[in-house]
């Protein structure tokens, strides 16, 4: 066969204009990139006078003290209350969203199926900080006056389930909110698991006469096992990232407290609560280094979320689809 | 979470009766998962509505607060509508050219190694807390210069640019590679073929995603905390100085003490809440418009 002739005189005429589309292209994704190390960066440059003064002590020193001349900062009491409002507002959330999730997929008639999935996806849609608004001015109230004593009196044996809280800002408060926040995440990536579910699979398990909820435990959820973990991990992660909403909520106590109704803080809501500056140099340097702690702690998360995602979509040769896009 | 599928002891027909309950009650809880959530979104956003809707007027809109208030004097939130307008336009002008660029890069140059790192950062930086941003342009760009506009609207851009790029992508590759065939089969240099052939096809797709990145970050309030938030009462348009903003405006006035700030908060809550619901519900009926649209002309 014999070379390629003429149309090749116009290709190599506009190579430049690839090699600068390329160029202005691979730019913006480098731009991408560069952000991220920034991130990084700033974050532990700015926090390196606290790193420098406390150490890696730092992480888990329960104590907050701005007082000049006394000055002493850990994060110990953020992170447990970051701990205590993300992982329970998980535990209670998953049970729900799994359960939105097979209603949406197995047993909502049509008419109902568009709608509610629709109105799932808008309360994802609604601000943090007018869900926060609500939960100070309406949820937290209710809750104080309402569901605190009386779980107080049933089960005040526990003790989680401490003396009501007399703002209605607590623990309990930021947990509900964050419950309300990460139940569309989980449940709409859940949806698209069980979406993905081969008709085979249950159209099998319902031919050997099983009845729905068999076949929902017996091969549904073990198909997509894999990403709801990962969608559990994202939610997780989403938890510990909010700031605004449980800022508003939890009341800024510092302190180890047990006691579900009593006040809080966590690492995003006590950065968020200082927004208006700090006084010393340290003080600042310390919230940043709580930033860091953040960043390390939701940045593991999402890096196991991914982990998991490309792990299963390898096993199961299809794509599970949304990285952290939720 | 039952792990081990299906064996031949669940399928006895001697314990239907009971298997029958164990599922009649399963499909009441996730009947009941489904209330609570749809429950939960009625509840927010009827509050929001019902505070929001009495106090809402033309002073919200057109009036600056008065700092130091005594008694029911007229004031509004027309500072946080004009910031907002302003830090949530530039941060959309910084983000949609760049997250395109990326997109276009992706899926159109970048080898499968370089496509795959780059897809990450843009994961990690979607999952950069709101609140991590707001440190880092604090760290990058106030630190020694003050709030200002432009902190503000990148700091958004930060939380945008995922987001663009993204949605972005996904339209890219919805475009069928036998179009890009025939346009570089007729001897078309492939930067033309991707911007005039390709990115048109994806043009419906782009402003969908964009505006759902628009209503997903003019309701943030964590990346504005640190960058434009220490402000006046005075209306301002220029980003040189720092920006009120909506969703700082009702994170402020959730906190006071006072309840006409606490009315004010409820009537910018359902503002907001309109808007997004809005852009929101246009950007889904684009986006079914646009894809029914791509499969008939094939």
């Amino acid at each position: 066969m014999s070379a390629v002739p003429a149309p090749r005189l116009t290709a190599r005429r506009f190579r430049a204009g690839d090699a600068a589309l390329q160029l202005v292209a691979g730019a913006a994704a480098l731009a991408a990139c560069v952000v991220v190390a920034l991130i990084v960066w700033k974050v532990v440059d700015g926090s390196l006078p606290s790193i420098h003064a406390y150490g890696i002590r730092f992480v888990w020193r329960v104590a907050w003290n701005p007082v000049l001349g006394h000055e002493l900062y850990g994060a110990g009491s953020f992170l447990f209350g970051t701990a205590v409002t993300s992982l329970v507002a998980l535990l209670t959330a998953a049970p729900l969203a799994i359960g939105v999730a097979l209603f949406l997929t197995e047993l909502a008639p049509r008419f109902l199926r568009g709608a509610v999935t629709a109105l799932v996806e808008t309360l994802a849609a609604i601000p943090s900080v007018v869900i926060g608004l609500w939960g100070i001015l309406v949820l937290g109230p209710v809750l104080r006056d309402d569901v605190e004593p009386a779980l107080h009196t049933a089960l005040g044996f526990i003790p989680l389930f401490g003396p009501a809280s007399a703002s209605g800002s607590s623990v309990f408060t930021a947990i509900v909110v964050l419950t309300i926040m990460i139940l569309p995440i989980v449940s709409s990536i859940s949806r698209e698991l069980f979406l993905g579910v081969p008709r085979e699979l249950r159209e099998g398990a319902l031919a050997l006469g099983t009845t729905r909820w068999e076949m929902v435990r017996g091969v549904v959820l073990p198909y997509a096992r894999g990403g709801i973990a990962a969608a559990l991990i994202l939610g997780l992660g989403r938890a510990i990232g909010e700031a605004i909403a449980v800022s508003q909520v939890i009341g800024g106590v510092v302190g180890i407290h047990w006691s579900l109704f009593s006040g809080g803080d966590t690492l995003g809501s006590k950065i968020a609560e200082s927004y208006q500056g700090g006084t010393t140099k340290l003080q600042v340097a310390s919230l940043i280094y709580l930033g860091l702690v953040l960043l390390v702690f939701s940045l593991s998360m999402n890096l196991a979320a991914q982990w998991i995602v490309r792990r299963v979509a390898r096993r199961q040769g299809v794509g599970t689809n949304r990285g952290g896009l939720a | 979470m039952s792990t081990h599928g299906i064996t031949r002891a669940d399928l006895q027909l001697v314990h239907l009766p009971r298997r029958r309950r164990i599922n009649r009650a399963m499909e009441l809880l996730a009947w009941l998962a489904a209330t609570i959530a749809v429950a939960a979104l009625v509840v927010v956003v009827w509050s929001v509505a019902k505070r929001g809707a009495p106090a809402l007027n033309l002073d919200l809109l057109t009036r600056a607060p008065v700092a130091f208030a005594l008694g029911p004097v007229k004031q509004g939130l027309a500072n946080a509508f004009a910031g907002s307008l302003v830090l949530v336009g530039l941060a959309t002008l910084m983000t949609v050219p760049v997250g395109i660029l990326i997109a276009v890069y992706l899926t159109e140059y970048a080898r499968p190694s370089i496509r795959s790192a780059v897809s990450l950062a843009l994961d990690v930086l979607n999952g950069v807390p709101a609140i991590v941003i707001a440190i880092f342009v604090f760290g990058l760009l106030v630190v020694g210069h003050g709030q200002s506009g432009w902190a503000g609207s990148f700091a958004l851009a930060c939380l945008m640019l995922p987001l663009v790029a993204r949605s972005t992508m996904e339209v890219l590759l919805l475009v069928p590679v036998s179009l890009r065939e025939a346009s570089l089969g007729l001897g078309v240099p492939r930067w033309r073929t991707t911007l005039s052939i390709v990115l048109p096809q994806t043009l419906g797709g782009i402003v969908t995603g964009t505006v759902l990145a628009v209503a997903r970050v003019a309701g943030e309030t964590a990346p504005l905390l640190f960058t434009s938030s220490i402000v006046g009462t005075q209306v301002g348009w220029s980003p040189n100085h720092a920006l009120q903003s909506i969703p700082v405006a009702i994170y402020e006035l959730s906190e006071s003490a006072d309840p006409a700030d606490h009315a004010r908060a409820w009537a910018a809550a359902t503002v907001l809440l309109v808007f997004i619901l809005l852009t929101s519900l246009t950007a889904r009926w684009l986006a079914t418009r646009g894809r029914r649209r791509l499969s008939t002309s094939r």
